[in-house]
């Protein structure tokens, strides 16, 4: 099987279970991101891959050929550490090829691929710097150059942003996905940043709890995820507690909605359930503009006008709602009013509870 | 407030200031001052200024005790962290608690004193004792022998002295030595090994150096180890020192003896700074 894949993989430390019996492929040339929590397992998972540790139980393989086992040093990798972990002790242009030095290339050639790599991370001329004259930036470009020096088949991330202020990070997401959809390489992010996650990945990998929670692309994750934790992990989402009442059609208190996707187990008539909605699909109306189809009823609760959009707060027998607006749909509402939420079927998901 | 808070730091350095006033400096003026005083009738020598202690020292003879001492000090110092460095690269790498233990028992290797160390290491190396009747039980020597008094034993007694001094010096600078440097290295393409001398051991460079040139003055002052294990011969500065100043009571010599050394371990210090400091 082409690819990069992991069956059954289980790392555990003494008696604690760090990774749990995970199976994953991933596509020759995608980038893939491993999103969760701090602790949920995603960093060791990235380690596994790289050979950093060895999985107490299954099999990593790369192309068909079974990697487990292989030491570090003799997988053809490349990694992007949190800390960037530059040499302190070498120039910038030594660094990027340290991994040219150890397979024996001449100091021409390795004088060469520095300064291309350097021109293609926007960093020309810096080859003779010291690490200590770099700003954070700049060191994570010297650290992901020096991944790349020698072309590797799968390049790891891990926390790649995390060590860069929040404008500089966005800029950084952009770039390094195109830099990786030019290149063609099979990446591996780890982050907890959904935003960075849905900027970047072709394919996102929710973890929780050491296991993997849901595999996707960032539209499926965000639109039909599985469970409460990967919904309330990605994007903000509204769920109101309800019951199953026929097929597609639930009971939120005295009011029955009809909705238009329902997640497997746990789902089946009369069984209690929450309707999850996103902010930007469910829109709040006065209640003297009639009872829209599809709607609850509640009073505002806040409202937050930040310009670009309007947020407004709705409860709804004691639960939240929220629901962003652009400035032109404004319903023109005050804290207080009783007014109707009106949620699409196609914008209801229905999740175990 | 920043004259207020030098004024404070000032008076808080004012305890210590005079400690190493009186303790060192003075002792220190008091040698100098000796080395070049002139012989006297009333006692054994009066202040004034003469250098003829130190031309007595500019004898083939002292020069190549000076030499000797410096070099075996060196080697001393090489032989050292080629064990401990190792050792305590390892010892980082254990469990907290194992490197608390190590730590420990390292440190209870160091209050035991040189006469106690030199003495022991005589009866393991004597004819009788320990390591020549082993050689012989298990068929490398014909019969046991004295290894003792020798350079080696010299060298061995001292080494054994350094190596604990060795692996405190440098278990700071390799326990903060961040494990994601040589994680990457290994990523890069690095075998272990490979990551041992291209990373660690460059990254971790003055820590080396400093504890290396520490040992070096530190068994520049050992007495009592060249004079029990030792042949005459292998009698380092510090003992002709000791000799002059208790056996000769010739106090000028021996101060002059004891300047000669300061300016050698001086001399090494600055040197080895300004060698090491020249690429950061």
């Amino acid at each position: 099987m082409s690819g990069l894949t992991i069956e059954g993989v289980t790392k555990k430390f003494d008696n604690i279970t760090a990774v749990e019996d995970v199976n994953l492929h991933f596509k020759t040339g995608e980038m893939t991101c491993f999103l969760g929590p701090s602790g949920c397992g995603k960093t060791t998972l990235l380690r596994m891959i790289a050979g950093l540790e060895v999985p107490t139980t299954g099999k990593i393989s790369l192309e068909g050929c079974d990697l487990t086992r292989v030491p570090v040093h003799q997988r053809d990798i490349g990694m992007v550490f949190q800390s960037f972990a530059l040499f302190p002790h070498l120039s910038v242009g030594e660094n990027i090829t340290y991994s040219m030095r150890i397979r024996g290339h001449s100091r021409s050639d390795r004088e060469d691929r520095a300064r291309e790599l350097l021109d293609m991370m926007h960093l020309p001329g810096v080859e003779d710097r010291r690490i200590s004259q770099l700003s954070g930036g700049q060191r994570q470009r010297v650290a992901i150059a020096r991944a790349l020096a020698i072309n590797p088949q799968v390049f790891l991330l891990d926390e790649p942003m995390s060590a860069l202020d929040a404008n500089l990070r966005e800029a950084m997401q952009i770039e390094l996905r195109k830099l990786q959809q030019e290149l063609g390489i099979t990446t591996v992010v780890v982050t907890h940043d959904q935003t960075e996650a849905m900027t970047i990945a072709d394919e996102i990998v929710v973890m929780g709890n050491a296991k993997v929670l849901q595999t996707g692309t960032p539209m499926d994750i965000y639109k039909k995820p599985v469970d409460k934790f990967v919904a309330g992990f990605i994007g903000t989402s509204n769920l109101l507690p309800a019951r199953m009442a026929g097929k597609d059609m639930v009971r939120v208190g005295e009011t029955e909605l009809k909705v238009g996707h329902v997640v497997g187990a746990g789902t089946g008539a009369d069984q209690d359930i929450l309707l999850m909605t996103r902010p930007e699909e469910v829109f709040v109306r006065p209640t003297d503009a009639g009872v829209p189809e599809n709607a609850v009823h509640g009073t505002v609760s806040f409202v937050r006008d930040i310009g670009a959009t309007i947020e407004i707060l709705v409860d709804c027998d004691g639960h939240e709602v929220i629901s962003v607006l652009t400035p032109k749909d404004w319903p023109d509402v005050r804290i207080g009013d009783a007014v109707t939420v009106e949620m699409p079927a196609e914008a209801c998901t229905v999740l175990p509870a | 407030m920043q004259q207020g808070n030098s004024f404070t730091r000032s008076i808080g350095l004012i305890p210590s200031s005079v400690m190493i006033g009186v303790f060192f400096l003075v002792p220190f003026v008091l040698i100098i001052l000796t080395s070049v005083s002139v012989p006297s009738d009333e006692g054994d020598y009066q202040f004034g200024f003469s250098l003829v202690h130190f031309e007595r020292f500019a004898t083939w003879f002292y020069i190549e005790r000076a030499f000797f001492s410096a070099g075996l000090c060196a080697l001393i110092a090489l032989l050292s962290l080629l064990i401990a460095y190792p050792f305590t690269y390892m010892l980082t790498r254990f469990g907290p608690r194992s490197q608390t233990l190590w730590l420990i028992y390292i440190l209870a290797q160091l209050s035991l004193s040189e006469v106690l160390i030199a003495f022991s290491w005589q009866i393991l190396l004597s004819r009788t004792g320990g390591i020549g009747n082993i050689l012989a039980w298990v068929g490398l020597a014909e019969s046991s022998f004295a290894m003792t008094p020798s350079a080696g034993a010299v060298l061995a007694a001292l080494v054994y002295l350094a190596v604990p001094f060795s692996v405190l010096l440098l278990f700071p600078a390799l326990s903060r030595l961040d494990r994601s440097l040589t994680e990457a290295s290994r990523t890069l393409g690095a075998s272990p090994l490979r990551t041992f001398f291209t990373v660690v051991i460059p990254v971790t460079r003055p820590a080396i150096i400093s504890s290396g040139v520490t040992i070096f003055v530190l068994t520049l002052g050992a007495i009592i180890v060249p004079q029990v294990l030792g042949k005459p011969e292998h009698w380092t500065l510090s003992v002709l020192i000791t000799d002059q100043a208790i056996f000769n009571f010739n106090m000028p010599f021996a101060s002059a003896l004891a300047v000669v050394l300061l300016i050698i371990s001086g001399g090494v210090i600055v040197a080895v700074t300004k060698f090491s400091g020249g690429r950061s």
